[in-house]
């Protein structure tokens, strides 16, 4: 490694808002050649918003952004590569019907008048996709590569624009351990050919093995940072936090009641070979772990009738129960806060009262007329019951913050007193202060009796908050882990595919 | 809402006042009952297109309809002499068949309300003209005419249709106008004050929230398509009466585009999820009173189309603004 170590890049006092949220509070980072520094934080934390704003995705509202030294304004992603900076997104950017020579040289095609040099373009990206370890022919169609090659695609694409900065944004989210192992020697080598790495994830394992520093944020904030020696697990969640874990995720053990919810070899159409069966309990807290794409989104939306189970049994409090829209799970007692907030969570341009009381409207309805009584007196509670920050409830959902969303969402399902709640990754894009009261919620919710069932991507939360877990795995449950069961190693091993050790 | 509103009406008041000093014959009681005959049956098939561009689709078909059930009723009258008040029940009742046929493909069969309400513009014209040998037929019969039975029973049918009620000395009111009124209020509370108006602001809005909110949404898009329809049949038995003889090629040809002119100047968006019945009666008025002072103020009739479609494309540029700042207020009110 080079003596040098002036930075390659650096960001002092940046700040970004979006509607709602003020994302980035005047951060600072910086990044040495052939170093690979982690980006660590919760959800929601300013580390994507961050990530974009250095590879020209979005601009910074203020704040200095130095490239060696001298400062620079990215207009778009363009001009970022043009100084070297290369952006690995989470979900990828590769035309699928396109061969991988065509989809490294996308939009700097080397032509003459027009017409593609094919053979310098092969010849080109035969060299890079060697430098990243893969040994195809240039002609192979890219959609046919399992996602982790496709991700290697990726970053030889991102070094063919003499990239020296790569910005990978939870790359391992979807892959299974091989290709992670992969990605991993493809990031050594490179760090080793001088080329500098930032690295999001959530996995600790990961940034303690790769890492020669971590930069950790909070809340849009600069928690701190830790050097090479000071990396280990306990530093990084109290950095990430803010405070001990056990303060954070403030959970009592209960007696579990009786199984409200009984799944018996349901299979959901996503995976329609695969049968799954679970139980969750009254007053207990169930989590459903696994990588992005391993079925468990999927799984909750069988559940509520979004995507009707082809097969199986279905048992509510011990009567069978077959939704075949959200409606029927509704009336049945169920009630699913979304992954995806904005787009199935709530109707955004509608005010919080509207928001809130959309499911309670056909139980308080008179004769089709809308009970306006009870509609004010349901979003009247919701905000004092989750204490929304809103200036009133004829507030439109939109110019509200992630975390308050969240809690309109929590609170037209409270109105339905349901008897399963489900959760699906519900802290995500929530800052940590109303990520803590949802915690506390769920924990009040459980303890008065109600079972809740919830997804998360996040190692910390599945880890502080589930009194048992179900790991998922292509689809499969591969395994259930107790909470004295639970960590980060026995959840990753099941998760990509590990068989449970016995305790 | 509001705001939108007030300004839809601002711009029918400045027409109407300045048509007016231009031209002092505007003002004359003959051509004021013409303005409001002709702005309630627009506005009644307008009331009907808001209620699907609320959703988020479209109706095309609007016009077609309205000249297939004028045919119809035509049809049943003068040729085959059906009594008045069934021809009006199997005219209804198609139109309300035609909605429900619309609804079902497009949610059950997942076609694009387009494609749907393009095919049924031009499935219905054609019937029109197919069963009548695309000859002109009158469902009220003109001087000279035989070969109408129930000859008193279509008058009074005429009466209530198309007729005019006096009040004072030189005004009578047109009878469509009371249509207007009791469909206005009638569509008002439906989407104000019922669960079924609130589900179809949310799912207009955003549909997969308001399915996980427990709302069938495809109930309440066949829902919009059938009063949507609803209103075109109506409308079509106004206009049938208050044209006394129906050209199956022309009667109704591109009322469609007048209703979602209507609806969209009046506050829809084609996105879905906005619109209130009040701002599109007036937008139906506007539309018609700008054709009307076109002709009082002498500027070419040639130039309609144009002047409309500007007044409309600014008109949305203007709210569009509107909303914008206001979205800014929000934002740094916060």
């Amino acid at each position: 490694m080079s003596a040098d170590s002036s930075p390659l890049l650096e960001v002092k006092g940046l700040t970004k808002s979006f509607p709602g949220v003020l994302a980035l509070r005047g951060v600072s980072l910086h990044l040495k050649k052939g170093e690979v520094l982690s980006l660590i934080g919760e959800n929601g934390a300013g580390k994507s918003t961050l990530m974009k704003i250095l590879a020209g995705v979005q601009p910074a509202d203020s704040g200095e952004y130095l490239i060696e030294g001298g400062p620079v304004n990215f207009q778009n992603v363009r001009d970022a590569m043009n100084r070297g900076i290369a952006l690995i997104h989470q979900e990828l950017n590769l035309a699928s019907n396109l061969d991988l020579a065509a989809n490294i040289f996308l939009g700097r095609e080397p032509n003459k008048k027009g017409i593609i040099q094919e053979n310098e373009i092969r010849e080109d990206a035969t060299k890079y996709l060697q430098r990243v370890g893969l040994d195809l022919p240039t002609e192979t169609i890219t959609g046919t590569l399992p996602i982790g090659k496709q991700q290697l695609v990726e970053i030889a694409k991102a070094l063919s624009c003499d990239a020296r900065v790569l910005i990978m944004d939870e790359p391992t989210s979807s892959l299974s351990q091989k290709e992670t192992e992969t990605l991993f020697e493809v990031v050594k080598d490179l760090r080793n050919q001088g080329i500098s790495v930032i690295y999001i994830s959530h996995r600790l394992g990961e940034v303690i093995e790769l890492s020669d520093r971590v930069t950790v944020f909070r809340d849009g904030e600069n928690a701190g940072d830790l050097a090479k020696e000071e990396i280990n697990h306990e530093n990084m969640v109290r950095l990430m936090v803010g405070r001990d874990l056990s303060e954070f995720y403030d959970r009592q053990i209960h007696q579990p009641g009786k199984t409200v919810l009984q799944a018996r070899e349901i299979i959901s159409p996503a995976y329609s070979t695969i049968p799954v069966s679970f139980e969750v309990r009254a007053g207990e807290i169930v989590g459903i772990a696994g990588l992005v794409g391993a079925g468990r989104t999927e799984l909750l939306q069988t559940i509520f009738g979004v995507t009707p189970a082809l097969a199986g049994e279905l048992e509510l409090d011990g009567q069978s129960f077959r939704p075949s829209c959200p409606a029927d799970a509704i009336n049945a007692g169920i009630a699913l806060a979304p992954e995806d907030r904005k787009q199935h969570g709530l109707v955004l341009p509608m005010t919080v009262r509207e928001n809130a009381s959309l499911p309670s409207l056909e139980r308080d309805q008179s004769k089709g007329f809308l009970n306006q009584e009870a509609e004010l007196k349901i979003s009247e509670k919701a905000v004092e019951q989750m204490q929304i920050k809103t200036p009133s409830i004829e507030q439109i959902a939109r110019f509200l913050s992630g975390g308050n969303q969240q809690k309109i969402v929590l609170g037209k399902w409270l109105a339905m007193n349901p008897k399963l709640l489900m959760l699906d990754e519900p802290t995500r894009g929530i800052d940590v202060g109303a990520k803590r009261e949802i915690y506390k919620l769920m924990e009040k919710l459980a303890g008065e009796g109600m079972a809740i069932l919830f997804v998360s991507s996040e190692m910390e939360e599945v880890l502080g908050m589930a009194d048992r877990a179900y790991i998922m795995h292509e689809g499969k449950i591969s395994g259930e882990l107790d909470r004295n069961e639970l960590s980060e190693e026995s959840i990753m091993n099941l998760a990509t595919g590990g068989e449970k050790t016995a305790a | 809402m509001k705001k939108n509103i007030i300004g839809i009406f601002a711009l029918l008041v400045v027409i109407f006042v300045i048509t007016a000093i231009i031209n002092p014959k505007f003002l004359n009681a003959y051509n004021m009952q013409n303005l409001i005959k002709w702005s309630s049956l627009y506005a009644v098939m307008s009331i009907g297109v808001a209620m699907v561009i609320i959703t988020g689709g479209i109706d095309l078909s609007i016009g077609s309809v309205v000249g297939l059930v004028a045919v119809v009723l035509a049809f049943c009258l003068k040729i085959h002499g059906l009594d008045p008040w069934v021809s009006i029940g199997i005219t209804l009742g198609l139109s309300l068949l035609i909605g429900l046929v619309h609804g079902l493909l497009v949610t059950k069969a997942g076609i694009q309300p387009f494609v749907v309400t393009l095919c049924g513009l031009l499935v219905y014209r054609s019937i029109g003209r197919w069963i009548t040998d695309n000859q002109s037929v009158g469902p009220v019969p003109l001087e000279g005419d035989k070969g109408y039975v129930n000859l008193e029973e279509i008058l009074g049918l005429d009466f209530i249709f198309s007729g005019k009620i006096p009040l004072g000395d030189s005004f009578n009111l047109p009878t469509p106008f009371i249509f207007l009124v009791v469909l206005g209020i009638a569509g008002a509370v439906f989407l104000r004050k019922t669960i079924w108006g609130r589900y179809l602001y949310a799912l207009g809005n955003n549909e997969d929230g308001a399915k996980y909110s427990g709302i069938n949404t495809d109930n309440m898009k066949i829902i919009a398509y059938v009063l949507c329809s609803f209103c075109a049949g109506l409308a079509g038995l106004l206009f049938a009466f208050e044209l006394d003889s129906v050209q199956p090629a022309q009667t109704g040809e591109f009322y469609e585009l007048y209703a979602i002119a209507a609806a969209v100047l009046g506050g829809c968006s084609l996105r879905g999820g906005e619109g209130s019945i009040l701002g599109v009666v007036i937008a139906a008025a506007v539309i018609r009173l700008i054709y009307n002072s076109i002709n009082m103020v002498g500027i070419s009739t040639h130039l309609e189309f144009g002047i409309l479609g500007m007044v409309i494309l600014f008109g949305v540029i203007g709210d569009e603004v509107l909303k914008k700042t206001m979205a800014k207020k929000q934002l740094s009110a916060r």
